[in-house]
């Protein structure tokens, strides 16, 4: 055990004055500290993506960061995605297209793919693909997680234009 | 209403992150348990030191077997044969370690950081002995008066001696199939709590079988069954792996009575596959006696199935089905499979998704192909030869499983395999594989069929009340392992009371709420469940109707249940609201024996399963190179019987075939000489990505609707992953040119190269004839 560092912790706008070690994970301080428990974990060491979520515009495995890393960050989680209650694009389209069954790989899979899209808003399939493998869905077998990105991508280009 | 692919009921919260999975579960001054695990794949414990762990600070305290002493061994929930119950696995170690993984101490401390900390602590001291890693192995001691061959099913009819001697010809095949498991993205979770106000025991993060389980803890810890109840969830994936009872469960209830504060336990990934269910690892040595027109006279299967270190809650059920399923959508005269359940040093075993089948299905299908070979027909004629016709359902096959006879109780299986070779335009395939072939490209197709089993009885309650507000709740001891069973639920409730589909509530996985249920595997939940609850609301909606034709004082048979309102067919008439009707009834008026105004129970009972099937192609093309294998395309053909919610079906399906496609290529848990599992991360244990499924195409039928539910249902978890590895080995085959090349799952690379050698070797040889 070591010593316990005072930090802040940025998410979806709102600041979590946390008091965590400084091997603790992002995504143990995210769901235990500042109980935004959206954000899943599933593996533990960087390979399913369930615990990814948008630090500083990137999305990141947050269980291969640890929390001091993510002080003063703006950290973006599953539970920032809808505004007022009106779902985002993207959970829009998953419903839609039944991208999600059990729904624990749900929120990665969001927070990858919202940080893309928001880079590269037209993104072709095959760089698209390159971008979805690297998370792992065990219910769905992806191909409706790929048709409800292109159509969210397709929606979020059309209201940006 | 029924038949529409509605959007799910359960996709809203779990789209904004507010589910509540079992690690999302927490109680102030809760405990973090960590299991310390053994090290050695067989090994006799000298000693547990837990001096260093227990004077860790933030260490509450530290169980070995000592502590443990009263509690039984977990016991067989399906498939008890007799003789199994020596080979049962108690919740901590305590003279010998029989796997790496194995639980030996338990460490319960303030977080679970501190918990790892103190686990690491922990010093064991062993004496290793000699470990056991082949199933087909001669059997060895397990225990004084024991030995690992734990028992052998046996199943058969007809006189098969006589058969094999008539046949115009034998052929024999060896093939084996990996030790794969479900390895669902949530791993394992178990919370208790201990209510001293209540006498009350609460175990939250259940799935599956709560019922079943709550039953079990409460005796394995001496309580009363109404004193323990299980609580579930969101469950994070399931496919056969979760909510079976395992130590870990019975360890956090027995720790929260004795320690008197919640406790938490959060598998990690490494325990988690080294520590939940394996399961498939089989070796089959089958035969068939076949006529000179390529028709089965008998088969003769003798398999041995890999259990692993202990039986666990599925008993012989793994075995027991493969034995009873092989024959698949075939006649077959007479039959004869010995199955032998055998005690390893892995693991232990239990099901997976189409558990049984997806090894069967690869035996069998690789026989037909094998048997066309030999024949010189066309591997599509060799099996319209063999398929039970449509005309001979139902179709006893004088056997039986999961205590019910096996009869296919409908199926139109040569029309299926009409309607998937006509959508995939197999003859134009058949000539374009043909033509690159010819251009020096390794590509092929397969073709495998299947029958499933699904709805499994004996039985399923609902009951379904009317709240005030018009909402309804319709309560089952069914559980949901994300597969949408709410909304299927809830769209046969709708359709057949006359309500929104919205607007229906379904409980599920609370042992509370309703006395009995049995669950959800099988494939069993929409057609227990879903007829229970037919019958519930047709019942209700009776009772509804009698009561507002008193009130409203209008002929019963001029009114009308549409959309949650009571409506007179007489125009104008008055109408009255569901719940309004409810209010009325709970205030005092006619009694329907409900003091909640509005409700109605029922049980569905069966003693048959359903037989659902299907029809799997799959393209496929070899690099040379570096052994990998493309899917081109994969065609899933399968009759449903009746689809309540297509687009559901087809995500069941969908996701099976990814999970099978993982069994045919990718993973396999794998054991160095010393027993030590070498599989222990996502990294080891490779299962698909997007980049590996392909669009998968599906004709979804329902043509042959089940006889033994009004609905016609029949179940869909498991047909999607069912023929994968058969069907893909079969296109592996005819890419490199060599029939009945592929005799084990999964095809990696390095077995795919290894056989592409031997190939090379044996043509620099000598020119040869394919053999089969």
């Amino acid at each position: 055990m070591t010593d316990r560092l005072a930090l802040s912790l940025t998410i979806n706008g709102r600041d979590y004055p946390i008091w965590v070690e400084p091997r603790r994970t992002l995504a143990d301080a995210i769901r235990d500290d500042c109980g935004q428990t959206g954000t899943h974990v599933g593996c533990e060491h960087g390979v399913c993506g369930a615990c990814t979520v948008i630090v500083d515009g990137e999305p990141v495995r947050s269980c291969l960061m640890f929390a001091v890393q993510a002080a003063g960050r703006s950290i973006r989680t599953v539970e920032g995605l809808a505004q007022g209650g009106v779902l985002h694009p993207l959970q829009r389209a998953f419903m839609a297209h039944h991208g999600l069954q059990c729904g624990f790989c749900t929120p990665g899979f969001l927070m990858l793919i919202v940080g893309v899209l928001e880079r590269e808003p037209d993104i072709e399939l095959d760089p698209l693909l390159d971008v979805l493998a690297s998370n792992l869905c065990r219910c769905t077998g992806y191909q409706n997680i790929i048709k409800a990105v292109r159509a969210a991508a397709a929606e979020m280009r059309s209201t940006r234009s | 209403m029924i038949g529409r692919s509605l959007e799910r009921l359960e996709d809203r919260p779990l789209l904004l992150g507010r589910g509540r999975f079992a690690a999302d579960v927490s109680f102030g001054g809760q405990l973090a348990m960590r299991v310390v695990r053994s090290a050695h794949a067989h090994a006799k414990l000298l000693n547990i030191d837990v001096n260093a762990a227990r004077a860790l600070p933030g260490v509450h305290a530290v169980w070995t077997a000592a502590d443990t002493r009263g509690i039984p061994p977990i016991d067989v929930r399906l498939t008890l044969r007799a003789g199994l119950k020596p080979y049962r696995q108690s919740v901590l170690a305590s003279a010998e370690v029989r796997y790496v993984g194995e639980p030996i101490a338990a460490v319960f401390a303030e977080d679970a950081y501190v918990a790892e900390d103190a686990a690491e602590l922990v010093r064991v001291e062993v004496e290793d002995l000699p470990v056991v890693l082949d199933a087909a192995a001669q059997p060895s001691e397990f225990a004084p008066g024991l030995t690992t061959a734990a028992t052998s099913v046996r199943k058969g009819y007809g006189d098969i001696d006589a058969a094999f001697a008539a046949a115009h010809a034998v052929v024999a095949l060896e093939l084996a199939i990996g030790r794969h498991s479900a390895v669902p993205i949530e791993t394992r979770g178990a919370i208790a709590r201990y209510d001293v106000v209540r006498d009350m025991l609460e175990l939250y993060g259940a799935a599956k079988v709560p019922h079943w389980n709550r039953d079990q803890i409460a005796r394995m810890l001496g309580r009363d069954p109404s004193s323990v109840q299980l609580y579930e969830g969101h469950v994070g994936g399931g496919f056969g792996v979760r909510g079976e009872l395992y130590p870990e469960d019975v360890l956090v209830c027995a720790a929260a009575l004795r320690l008197r504060r919640p406790v938490k336990w959060i598998e990690d990934r490494r325990e988690h596959l080294i520590a939940a269910n394996h399961s498939r690892e089989q070796l089959h040595r089958v035969r068939a006696a076949i006529a000179r027109d390529g028709r089965i006279l008998a088969l003769d299967d003798e398999f041995f199935h890999d259990q692993g270190a202990y039986i666990r809650t599925h008993g012989a059920t793994v075995p027991d089905l493969a034995a009873a399923m092989l024959g698949g959508p075939y006649r077959v005269p007479a039959y004869r499979v010995e199955g032998h359940l055998r005690l390893t040093n892995k693991t232990p075993a239990g099901t997976y998704r189409a558990p049984g089948r997806f090894e069967t299905t690869f035996v069998r299908e690789r026989l037909l192909d094998a048997i066309a070979c030999r024949i010189g027909i066309d591997r599509i004629e060799v099996r319209r030869r063999n398929l039970i016709a449509c005309t001979e359902m139902p179709y006893p096959r004088a056997l039986e499983t999961l205590g019910t006879p096996v009869v296919l109780d409908s199926g139109d299986y040569a029309g299926l395999l009409d309607a998937a070779l006509a959508h995939i335009g197999w003859q134009a395939l058949a000539a374009r594989l043909t033509a690159r072939r010819a251009a020096g490209e390794m590509v092929g197709a397969g073709v495998a069929m299947f029958v499933e089993k699904s709805g499994l009885g004996p039985f399923e309650d609902v009951e379904i009340t009317v709240d005030l507000d018009g909402e309804v709740e319709v309560v089952t001891g069914a559980a949901s392992l994300g597969q949408g069973i709410e909304t299927a639920i809830a769209q046969i409730c709708g359709a057949t009371l006359g309500v929104d589909y919205r607007t229906v509530r379904v409980i599920h996985g609370q042992t509370d709420r309703i006395a009995r249920g049995l669950g959800a595997f099988a494939s069993r939940a929409t057609v227990m469940t879903g007829e229970a609850t037919r019958l519930a609301a047709e019942k209700l909606r009776a009772m509804a109707l009698q009561a507002a034709a008193a009130l409203m004082q209008q002929p019963l048979a001029t009114l009308d249940l549409a959309d949650g309102l009571i409506v007179s067919t007489a125009q104008p008439g008055p109408s009255m609201k569901l719940g309004a009707l409810a209010g009325a009834l709970r205030a005092g008026g006619p009694s329907l024996g409900c003091p909640e105004g509005l409700c109605a129970r029922a049980s569905f009972h069966t003693d048959h399963m359903t037989y659902p099937y299907g029809v799997h192609i799959a393209v496929a093309r070899v690099d040379p190179e570096t052994g990998e294998v493309v899917l081109e395309r994969f065609l899933l053909a399968y009759d449903v019987g009746r689809a309540v919610n297509p687009r559901l079906v087809e995500g069941q399906l969908a996701g099976g075939f990814a999970q099978g496609l993982g069994g045919a290529l990718l993973e396999e848990f794998c054991y160095d000489p010393r027993g030590e599992p070498v599989t222990v991360t996502l990294a080891d244990y490779l299962m698909p990505t997007a980049r590996e499924v392909p669009m998968l195409e599906i004709v979804l039928t329902q043509d042959a609707p089940s006889p033994l539910n009004p609905l016609g249902l029949k179940g869909a978890g498991e047909g999607g992953a069912n023929a994968v590895g058969a069907a893909i080995a079969a296109a592996i085959d005819e890419a490199i040119g060599r029939p009945g090349a592929v005799t084990r799952l999964p095809v990696t690379p390095q077995r795919l190269k290894a056989i592409l050698a031997a190939i090379a070797h044996e043509s620099q040889a000598a020119v040869k004839e394919p053999s089969c």
